[in-house]
């Protein structure tokens, strides 16, 4: 058993997105549960890809490639079990803030949620404050992530923090902050919980908040 | 080529501490550095400061042209700064950028309009950041009508197509090029510029991937570029390119720069 748990989680930390499936299968056919498949090979492998990427050992197109990897094994593993036994570690939402449009970084964090076993719900680019607060109350996610790559959009995460306080959604919710201009001051300045330099980061800190 | 040297910009940590103590001297010294190495414009950007992006802006304006006798490539979306920089500035400057998002494209408009003024033109709009060349050609298209008819001269156009990083998808690099190629081709005397470092985000020696692209782009007829004029290799790499190109008459400038010392570089 260890050793297709073994080979599935190194085939995603190697990245072979054509291979996996097959792998999948046979551990499944040699008897593996499906849920120890996912959490000691898939999500673990998931894990040591972060941190990896984060330590700088590894480079994106690599992440990305076992992220991709993870995401064809998870599709053999997924139908073997009904909708509520599939643990999620938590629901993050993720959002670009209005006015801008950049989300390779966003969708970087995103995938890599992901893979550490969130549940992603992505609301996209150029999101206004009114339409984040009405999905965040339709959602109830327990963390949320906002990115911003220009200078001149940074204060639209102030803006949606500050309107999170005044609609009292603020304290069951714990807001990140990423992207090229934002820094750790910043992101205390405008009262949000976390910073992420990186995906690596954005993933230790949901994982600190849903503890 | 057309050079815009990148290095006065408040997203550097340096860069902001001085505009904030108005260590006007220090920021000069970049202006003249760069001028030296090549710029033809030196690009001002104090878009970190929000609320006095209006005052620092022009601020810079003045700095930087009492020291060096070269226009400004105004970089900023907001109009307000964009106007305060141009109320202080000598020559012909560039802006730096019209897009095709709709509150940028009407705000920014009525500034170039009848003017001489050289702008760039982002290849972003509304629906996102364009992934093939097809779509950067769309939005290129809808932004040279829209500053050709609003009295904007072909030749002062730069449409910028937009680089994204090969690390996220590795088509991103030669749908630029292509773009590049085709702007060149089916709308004459408009040229195209970009700051590429973007190429390389998420890779290893990324000045590597950066130098080989310029050449690469250069090849594919881009004209204009954003950089950092201090950094030798590149400039080097970009002077090469064009005599390659057939763009240096008789080779003459790169024989200039041979015996300037550009193109001996330091070992650290």
């Amino acid at each position: 058993m260890t050793d297709h748990l073994e080979a599935i989680k190194n085939a995603v930390i190697g990245g072979k997105h054509s291979e996996i499936k097959e792998l999948v299968q046979q551990g499944l056919n040699a008897g593996l549960d499906p849920n120890a498949l996912i959490n000691d090979a898939l999500i673990a492998a998931m894990d040591v890809v972060g941190k990896d990427f984060g330590s700088g050992k590894i480079f994106v197109p690599e992440m990305l490639v076992a992220a991709l990897t993870m995401k064809n094994g998870l599709d053999v593993v997924k139908p073997l079990l009904a909708g509520d036994q599939i643990q999620s570690r938590g629901t993050v939402v993720m959002a670009t803030v209005k006015g801008d449009l950049h989300d390779i970084g966003k969708n970087l964090v995103s995938m890599m949620l992901e893979g550490a076993g969130f549940k992603v719900i992505d609301l996209g680019v150029d999101l206004s404050v009114e339409k984040l607060l009405e999905r965040l109350k339709e959602i109830e996610p327990q963390v949320l992530g906002l990115s911003a790559l220009l200078t001149t959009t940074m204060p639209e995460m102030k803006r949606v923090i500050q309107e999170l306080e005044a609609q009292g959604i603020r304290k069951n919710l714990k807001v990140m902050v990423g992207g090229a201009p934002v820094d750790r001051s910043f992101a205390e300045k405008i009262g949000a919980d976390g910073y992420g330099a990186n995906a690596a980061e954005a993933v230790e800190l949901a994982r600190f908040f849903t503890h | 080529m057309l050079i815009v040297g990148e290095l006065i910009n408040a997203s550097r940590k340096s860069i902001a501490g001085y505009i904030e103590k108005k260590d006007a001297s220090a920021l000069q010294a970049i202006a003249k550095d760069q001028l030296e190495a090549g710029a033809n414009y030196i690009d001002i950007n104090a878009g970190v400061f929000v609320d006095r992006e209006v005052e620092y802006l022009r601020w810079l304006v003045e700095t930087v042209q009492s020291a060096v006798e070269a226009p400004c490539c105004i970089d900023s979306p907001d109009p307000r700064a964009i106007e305060a920089a141009l109320s202080v500035h000598k020559g012909t400057a560039m802006i730096n950028s019209i897009s095709l998002e709709k509150e940028r494209y009407e705000q920014v408009l009525p500034i170039v309009a009848g003017t001489d003024l050289k702008v760039v033109a982002l290849c972003m709009s509304e629906e996102g950041m364009p992934e093939t060349a097809e779509q950067r050609l769309l939005i290129a298209d809808k932004l040279i009508n829209g500053l050709v008819s609003a009295k904007v001269a072909e030749e002062n156009i730069y449409v910028d197509p937009l680089v994204q990083p090969v690390a996220t998808n590795t088509a991103y690099g030669k749908a630029f090029l292509e773009a590049v190629g085709r702007i060149r081709h089916e709308f004459k005397g408009v040229h195209t510029m970009c700051g590429l470092s973007n190429i390389s985000f998420g890779m290893p020696e990324r000045k590597l991937l950066n130098q080989t692209f310029m050449v690469m782009a250069i090849t594919s007829g881009l004209d204009g570029a954003i950089v950092n004029p201090l950094d030798k290799k590149m400039m080097a790499a970009i002077l090469a390119a064009e005599t390659l190109v057939g763009r240096d008459d008789f080779c003459m400038t790169y024989l200039k720069a041979y015996r300037a010392g550009r193109f001996t570089f330091d070992s650290k």
